[in-house]
């Protein structure tokens, strides 16, 4: 009986967080949609200014135009276009730069983790010295040295965050590497770079997946950051920290300019995190 | 006048099996009751359901438990906690656990005197430091200042034994008390204790699963399997003649009370059969009656 | 990052640890010079070309290179630069001519004011969902506080930020969404830690004002930190509560809300602490952006101002003087956990 009332707490927490996981997937998979029929969803040309149209409210306020269902910003360009076309900038920061981050951060980390010595030494001290870096202003720094555009955001991005995979990734391996299995494995004959791939790799695996979708919400806001600061890509491109930039200016005009970009962000980053988050409960052995 | 009267407590998991099963048990004013029984027997449940301390997921599902004249089950929490505070404390079983690490030694005996029954600090340190020469420790004033990691365990069971009996309970639950301590000490302990409950006359509920504390210690004591009482006796009657054939079997079972060429007998299985089916039994009439 | 551990160590290893301790810190600072140093001068876009009327000529631009040493090889430079440093100088801000170190000790107060209110702000809110929810632990509440936990930990800042201005800024404008202070009024300070100085010298007209402005900015950052004070220390302190000790307190006569806060509380915030160091480092980090939504004239706006104006000096300033902060937090944490651990001071 005590038995079958903590299965059922379990469930109750499992049904949780697949709810959790199925929203924040939906979300994400109807942004990636968007992003993809771009050109043909978007109601109106996202760059097409109007000066007669400047600052439309929403179609459900009073003065509204219709055919702009969101508003429009000063320059008469419509808003629920502007956030379609944005979530193409958006999805490609998280998608490249959450990888590439991946990838170089994950690598470190294992091989400082499992290699031990000198070679944790030299990455360890790196990690103390990235983490004595005020982040924001680093990445506001790099993209003042590489210049505007969507590639540099990216180095950016990678420059500044593979500590965070390589920090949890180093802890990590070497928790593995002290385990008997790998003893073993090594024992039976495996070399030190094939215990590392097949044998350390597989079970810290779940972890990294954990952190990159955390690492894309991560890319997201950084993106919307260095627009809002005026440094991200060409104004001429629409961005949803572009457009909050924006809106943030004139918020006591138009609040809806910065309103539906800033719920588009919030979603987007709240749904990467609980994406991590609910991955991290279905890998997790005790509630599986 | 018993001071503790408990009467048809019974206990369970939430929403599961029964862990007492209408346990009745009267302790009278200065006695010494001792409860044994196998771990698991429901010995340490009854202590904790009398201190207020059952774990969360634990329910009480019926019974009363009157503590000087009051029943504790019918006071909402905040005042049942004062009532247990002022008139019952706990010896516990782990002294290296019961001292909290970042409050020095002092405080931890005092607070319940200066908190909960409002002494003066003055007053309360220099009963303090009367409880810790009474307990036989070398330097009280120091102790006092003292962290608890920087004492023994014995020393910390001494102290917990001065804490107990800080507010001059009326009734004092000891939770096998000696269990964790190295058997040089157990025997000291357990004279200090059997001192302190004769010179304060304070009632004692001594919770063990050994039978050769109990002859020295109790006056009477209850015989526990699966949550039910199987028999509650007089000391000097159950080591005469055990009634129920559990008693017996666990009498036997004990090294001193047994011929030593026999050797120890374990419970004979057709005795655990007999209790089996009487808590069954048990159960059944509950459900009907 | 974790605590010194000290345990069982007599005091000449105690000093050891600690000597090792500030190497290491001195090598991570010395590790950030370096970088920034290099980062910054490969930076395109001449400074000194900017700061001069359109239709200088380029002898004009020559000489005022020369005048900032920006015209020598970097390493020349860089040893130039060190010996400043090591002298108290950092060099001269190139858009404002004044001493880099006097620039940014003046905007300190502000952003370190700042964060200490988030701090503060984070430590109370998260205590209070902590002890809450460890009250009420296995209830509703427990539940609505985790969820709760859980949103202002997926979002960081920034997005707070925003989402403050329009709650409290546009909805129901109650705080100032920019600036430190409201710019008419007059102010009778010596120093730059307005806050601090308007309680000392009683002008709670003042201080209101600089509350109102500093509200906002300073929740946004406080909101993520408490919700990881608010995550761990709740889990710490449920572990803590089913403890002997705390077993022993309720027999005691103490009611569960004083259990709590006597004999729980204590133990359970050490292992919180440590963690908070690093957070409260990212917290500092975050100042920058803030900052800037919120217009408050610290130094990570000014370091804002200092990139977009290419003022390499006063970057390097700026940067050097954060991670001198980020180290400087840690090793204080780490000093304060030995310090309230009575296991280690004892040890």
């Amino acid at each position: 009986m005590a038995e079958a009332k903590a299965i059922d707490g379990r469930s109750l927490i499992r049904r949780r967080a697949g709810l959790r996981l199925w929203l924040s997937a939906g979300w994400l998979g109807m942004l990636c949609i968007a992003a993809l029929l771009a050109p043909w969803i978007a109601p109106k040309d996202p760059l097409a200014q109007d000066l007669f149209l400047g600052r439309m409210p929403p179609v459900w306020e009073m003065g509204a135009e219709p055919g702009y269902w969101l508003g429009t910003d000063s320059l008469g360009r419509d808003v629920l276009s502007r956030i379609i076309h944005g979530a193409r900038i958006a999805l490609m920061v998280a998608l490249i730069a959450g990888t590439i981050t991946c990838v170089i951060g994950a690598t470190l980390g294992l091989l400082a983790g499992f290699l031990r010595g000198w070679v944790d030494l030299v990455i360890s001290r790196l990690i103390d010295i990235w983490m004595a870096f005020p982040p924001v202003l680093f990445s506001i720094l790099l993209i003042a040295v590489l210049g505007p555009g969507l590639w540099s955001i990216i180095i950016a991005i990678v420059v500044i965050d593979w500590t965070r995979f390589a920090r949890v990734v180093r802890a990590e391996a070497m928790a593995q590497g002290a385990m008997d299995y790998v003893a073993s494995a090594r024992v039976a004959g495996r070399g030190r770079f094939g215990t590392m791939l097949r044998e350390i790799l597989p079970n810290v695996l779940p972890t990294i997946v954990v952190l990159l979708t955390l690492e894309m919400g991560i890319a997201v806001i950084v993106e919307a950051i260095l627009s809002f600061v005026n440094l991200s890509i060409s104004t001429d491109q629409p961005t949803w920290g572009g457009m909050i930039s924006e809106g943030r200016a004139s918020v006591h005009q138009a609040w809806w300019v910065l309103v539906f970009p800033l719920i588009t962000l919030f979603l987007t980053v709240l749904s990467f995190s609980q994406l991590g988050e609910g991955l991290k409960d279905r890998f997790d052995p005790v509630l599986r | 006048m018993s001071f503790l009267r408990i009467s048809n407590l019974s206990v369970r998991l939430k929403k599961g099996p029964p862990l007492l099963r209408r346990v009745s048990l009267q302790v009278a004013a200065g006695d010494v009751h001792g409860l044994v029984g196998e771990s698991g027997a429901g010995k340490s449940m009854i202590g904790k359901a009398v201190l207020g301390i059952l774990p969360p997921s634990v329910e009480v599902t019926g019974g009363e438990i009157w503590l000087d004249g009051v029943d504790l089950l019918s006071l909402p929490l905040a005042e049942r906690r004062r009532r247990i505070g002022a008139t019952a404390a706990l010896i516990p079983q782990d002294p290296l656990t019961a001292l909290n690490p970042s409050h020095r030694i002092g405080p931890q005996i005092t607070d319940r005197l200066v908190d909960i029954l409002g002494w003066g600090r003055a007053d309360a340190n220099s009963r303090a430091l009367e409880l810790l020469a009474e307990v036989q420790i070398p330097d009280p004033a120091r102790v006092l200042r003292s962290y608890p990691h920087e004492l023994s365990g014995g020393m910390r069971q001494r102290i917990l034994i001065a804490s107990a009996f800080a507010a001059e309970p009326k009734l004092i639950v000891a939770d096998e008390p000696t269990t964790a301590l190295d058997v040089t000490v157990q025997k000291q302990i357990l004279k200090l204790i059997a001192g302190m409950q004769a010179r304060h006359g304070t009632a004692l509920l001594f919770v063990t699963h050994d039978l050769g504390v109990v002859s020295k210690v109790c006056q009477r004591l209850s015989v526990l399997y699966a949550g039910m009482v199987v028999e509650d006796t007089s000391v000097a009657d159950f080591f005469a003649a055990p009634r129920h054939a559990y008693s017996a079997a666990l009498l036997a079972a004990t090294p001193k009370y047994t011929d030593p060429a026999a050797g120890l007998q374990p419970v004979p299985d057709a005795v655990i059969a007999q209790v089996r089916a009487e808590v069954a039994a048990f159960d059944r009439g509950t459900r009907h009656g | 990052m974790c605590g010194l551990h000290m345990e069982g160590l007599g005091p000449m290893q105690i000093l050891r640890v600690l000597l090792l301790r500030l190497l290491t810190t001195a090598i991570t600072l010395a590790g950030v010079a370096v970088i920034v140093f290099f980062v910054i001068r490969v930076v395109p876009g001449n400074p000194i070309a900017m700061m001069l009327p359109p239709g200088a000529t380029d002898e004009d631009i020559a000489r005022l290179s020369a005048l900032y040493g920006l015209d020598k090889p970097i390493v020349t430079q860089f040893g130039i630069w060190l010996s400043g440093v090591v002298q108290g100088d950092f060099g001269t801000s190139i858009t404002t001519r004044q001493p880099v170190l006097a620039l940014v000790l003046g905007r300190l107060p502000a952003t370190l004011e700042l964060s200490i209110m988030a701090l503060v702000m984070a430590m109370i809110l998260g205590g209070v969902a902590a002890l809450a929810g460890t009250r009420f632990r296995g209830g509703r509440t427990e539940g609505a506080i985790d969820v709760a936990n859980g949103m202002a930990l997926s979002v960081p800042d920034f997005l707070w930020g925003l989402v403050l201005i329009l709650l409290f800024g546009v909805l129901v404008p109650i705080f100032h969404i920019s600036g430190r202070v409201t710019p008419s009024l007059e102010l009778p300070f010596v120093t730059d830690f307005y806050l601090f100085e308007s309680l000392f010298r009683l002008r709670f007209d003042l201080w209101a004002d600089i509350v109102a402005h500093m509200f906002m900015p300073a929740l946004a950052l406080a909101i993520p930190l408490a919700a990881i004070i608010g995550q761990l220390l709740k889990q710490s302190l449920k572990e803590t509560m089913n403890l002997d000790y705390v077993t022993l307190s309720r027999t005691k006569g103490y009611g569960e809300t004083r259990v709590i806060l006597r004999e729980a509380l204590r133990n359970a915030a050490l292992p919180t602490l440590t963690l908070v160091g690093v957070q409260f480092t990212f917290l500092i980090g975050g100042t920058v952006i803030i900052e800037r939504l919120f217009s408050y004239e610290g130094l990570g706006n000014m370091a804002i101002d200092a990139v977009v104006n290419r003022d390499l000096p006063l970057i390097q300033g700026i940067v050097i003087l954060f991670a001198v902060i980020f180290t400087g937090v840690n090793l204080i944490v780490d000093l304060l956990y030995t310090v309230l651990n009575p296991r280690l001071r004892h040890g």
